[in-house]
């Protein structure tokens, strides 16, 4: 017999006489009245994490953008950014050369307001995975008509066929006797800049 | 079957040597009260966390009670993502699949995701057995295998080692596997991490083939999932060209809908944030981004066995956040090592005896009397696992398993006592002899409670791991016979 045959055989082995009707799950938690200000508790929750957040108008965007970023030159945003700014679009550049990148500009899915999580799907003007990874600066754009309350708005909103990256904060570890330390692999600052 | 530490002795032995450590003892009560409060602030925060809870057991347990069907169509899925799926019966088959798929694209190292899975079949030994190196990626992990060490929490594997000692692994190992630590490296916790972010990035951009686990398999997209910290997991689950992926099948979960649930239970559960820095998901092969090739290995390892225990079926809903270790009063104070096992802590308890069986080894017969039965882990558990129930009912299957060979000393005690019990002379005879062992070794316990020191064989059986009550100066059928 294959491993499968057999691991399927024990399965149903294991599982004989047992009753296989499914529990009812209770899902009254997906209709927990929204927040009052979702966008406000957003940039509060996100803040908690150490990202910088910024609000800004639509009209603001290339100079909050120019100013979040500081004096960082070598910059990407990826094709199918939808802000028109003096920025190279990304040809694909291999992993090597993107280490190399100092920062990079991107849209969002959506944004979580409970939890203070921007989704990446990595469609257009989110840019593939690898584009957020490896610059030390990540700069998320995020409208408040895409700020959701919470978790199960997010999953109920998302394509799961859509590789996903979920991001809470810049990267950090409490490996080392349990002290926060913001920074190991992913970017080491995060940047949210909520738009309209 | 591999998963317990090799040569590791019962758990009251081991215990003793941890509880000796006091270093360690520190680390640990720093490291689980920090954890207990994080995790009581963000759960009370959720107004209907106890729903949430049920909402989570009972998803696990519908994937479970057709778990035939329910992987039948995660393969399904799978496939109809690009992915070539595999089927694992123990650990020494997972492990050849890995191999085989790592050699099979000329490569002689591997970058790896923080996986329980992994540990749990030696993947790392195996591999190095075919000339391969398995660079762990995780910050624990990496100070774990440099400091060729055992894990010793599911979370923070290296929660027993303190700053300088990192430092010293640093600055003594880095450099013979890699890049080396920089020149004058301190202990604060920011300049390891940095030293860490250097040595590892040069691996993940070179390697080739990554190797993860997954905290969740969606069944009807075929979506894996990676809850992490540090991003080194996107690195993994990004950069190489090629992504094998070892997932338990009691990891699967009907709908990606239900992922709604576990996004919200299992990181307030872990770390005690309200989400985790990153969680990564993916649905097979995405032309142009990421991997191009995928695998997954299906493993069993003793999970069919597991859920053919009515009891301790449930142990197969964990999610593996570490919320019960955390407020457990036994791990607290022996840490995660003298459980032998990559599972320690009150899930360990229950999971190692149910997936090795009972009534083989003396160590795995020993991790279900691991516990006081407080409770807390039951109390804490995110997926509602009564742990406590299949501690006491692994503990009748251990004393069962027995039964033909001689008796234990705890079934010769309860034997002696019954015999005393059953006739009043023998009762006085006995308090007489109490009396005056209570004038023995006698000490004073924290809360002035007093206890007898160490007995003599057999009673140091009783006395080695707990304290014994003194017994009061008078008996109560002597002061009752008093009275009349
Ligand atoms: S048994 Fe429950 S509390 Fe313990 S690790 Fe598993 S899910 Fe978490």
């Amino acid at each position: 017999m294959s491993a499968r045959e057999e691991i399927l055989a024990a399965v149903r082995g294991a599982l004989a006489g047992a009753d296989r009707a499914d529990t009812p799950v209770p899902r009254a938690y997906r209709d927990a009245p929204p927040p009052a200000d979702v966008v406000g508790l957003f940039v509060e929750r996100a803040a908690d994490y150490r990202a910088h957040v910024v609000r800004c108008a639509e009209a603001d965007v290339p100079a909050a953008v120019a100013s979040a970023l500081g004096g960082l030159t070598r910059v990407l945003v990826p094709p199918g950014f939808p802000y028109p700014l003096p920025i190279p679009v990304d040809a694909g550049e291999s992993t090597a050369e993107l280490d190399r990148v100092d920062a990079v500009v991107t849209t969002a899915a959506l944004a979580i307001a409970t939890t203070g999580t921007l989704v990446l799907d990595h469609t257009d003007g989110q840019g593939r995975r690898a584009l957020t990874l490896l610059p030390d600066t990540h700069l998320c754009l995020v409208r408040t008509d895409r700020v959701v309350p919470d978790v199960p708005a997010a999953i109920a909103a998302l394509d799961p066929r859509r590789p996903q990256t979920w991001i809470s904060g810049p990267s950090a570890t409490s490996d080392i006797e349990l002290n926060r330390v913001e920074g190991v692999h992913g970017p080491r600052n995060l940047h949210i800049l909520v738009v309209g | 079957m591999s998963g317990t530490f090799l040569g590791m002795p019962p758990f009251p032995t081991a215990a003793r040597a941890a509880l000796a450590d006091s270093q360690l003892r520190h680390n640990l009560a720093h490291a689980t009260g920090t954890i207990r409060g994080k995790r009581a602030g963000v759960v009370a925060e959720v107004d209907d966390w106890e729903q949430l809870r049920l909402a989570g057991a009972a998803i696990k347990d519908n994937a479970l009670r057709s778990l035939d069907e329910t992987l039948l169509r995660l393969e399904e899925s799978l496939q109809d993502n690009g992915v070539t799926v595999h089927w694992a019966r123990d650990a020494a088959e997972a492990c050849s699949i890995v191999a085989s798929i790592a050699r099979g694209h000329g490569v002689d190292e591997v970058v790896k995701v923080k996986s329980m899975a992994t540990q749990e079949i030696g993947l790392n030994e195996a591999l190095a057995e075919h000339g391969i190196a398995a660079w762990e990626t995780d910050l624990a992990e990496l100070i774990v295998q440099l400091g060729d060490d055992l894990p010793s929490h599911i979370l923070v594997p290296a929660i027993h080692r303190n700053r300088a000692e990192i430092r010293e692994l640093f600055r003594d190992k880095m450099g013979s596997v890699g890049m080396p630590a920089p020149e004058g490296l301190s202990d604060e916790p920011a300049e390891l991490a940095a030293a860490a972010r250097r040595h590892l990035r040069e691996k993940f951009l070179r390697a080739k083939v990554a190797v993860s686990g997954a905290n969740f398999a969606v069944a009807d997209s075929g979506t894996l999932v990676v809850v992490e910290s540090e991003g080194n997991g996107r690195m993994c689950l990004t950069l190489p060209e090629v992504l094998i992926s070892v997932v338990g099948i009691e990891k699967v979960v009907p709908t990606w809908s239900d992922l709604d649930v576990f996004f919200q239970l299992l990181p307030r559960s872990s770390t005690g944030e309200r989400m985790n820095p990153y969680t990564s998901t993916w649905s097979g092969v995405t032309p142009g981004d990421g991997p191009q090739e995928m695998h997954v290995v299906l493993l069993d390892n003793g999970r069919t066995r597991v859920l053919a225990d009515e009891v301790g079926r449930q142990a197969l809903r964990c999610i593996r956040c570490s919320a019960c270790l955390n407020v457990c009063p036994v791990y607290e104070r022996t840490g995660g090592h003298a459980y032998g096992s990559v599972y320690p802590g009150p899930i360990g308890a229950i999971l190692n005896p149910l997936m090795k069986g009972v009534g083989e080894d003396a160590q795995t017969d020993s991790l279900p009397y691991a516990s006081t039965l407080c409770g807390a882990c039951f109390e804490v558990c995110p997926v509602r696992i009564d742990i406590p129930e299949v501690l006491v009912h692994l503990r009748s299957r251990v004393v069962d398993a027995h039964r033909s060979g001689p008796p234990s000393a705890e079934a010769l005690a309860m034997r002696t006592a019954g015999w005393l019990f059953g006739d009043a002379r023998r009762l006085a005879a006995a308090e007489g002899a109490s009396r005056l062992a209570s004038r023995l070794g006698r000490r004073v316990l924290p809360g002035g409670r007093r206890a007898l020191g160490w007995l003599p064989w057999p009673g140091s059986l009783w006395t080695g791991a707990r304290d014994l009550p003194a017994p009061p100066r008078r008996s109560f059928r002597n002061w009752w016979k008093d009275r009349r």
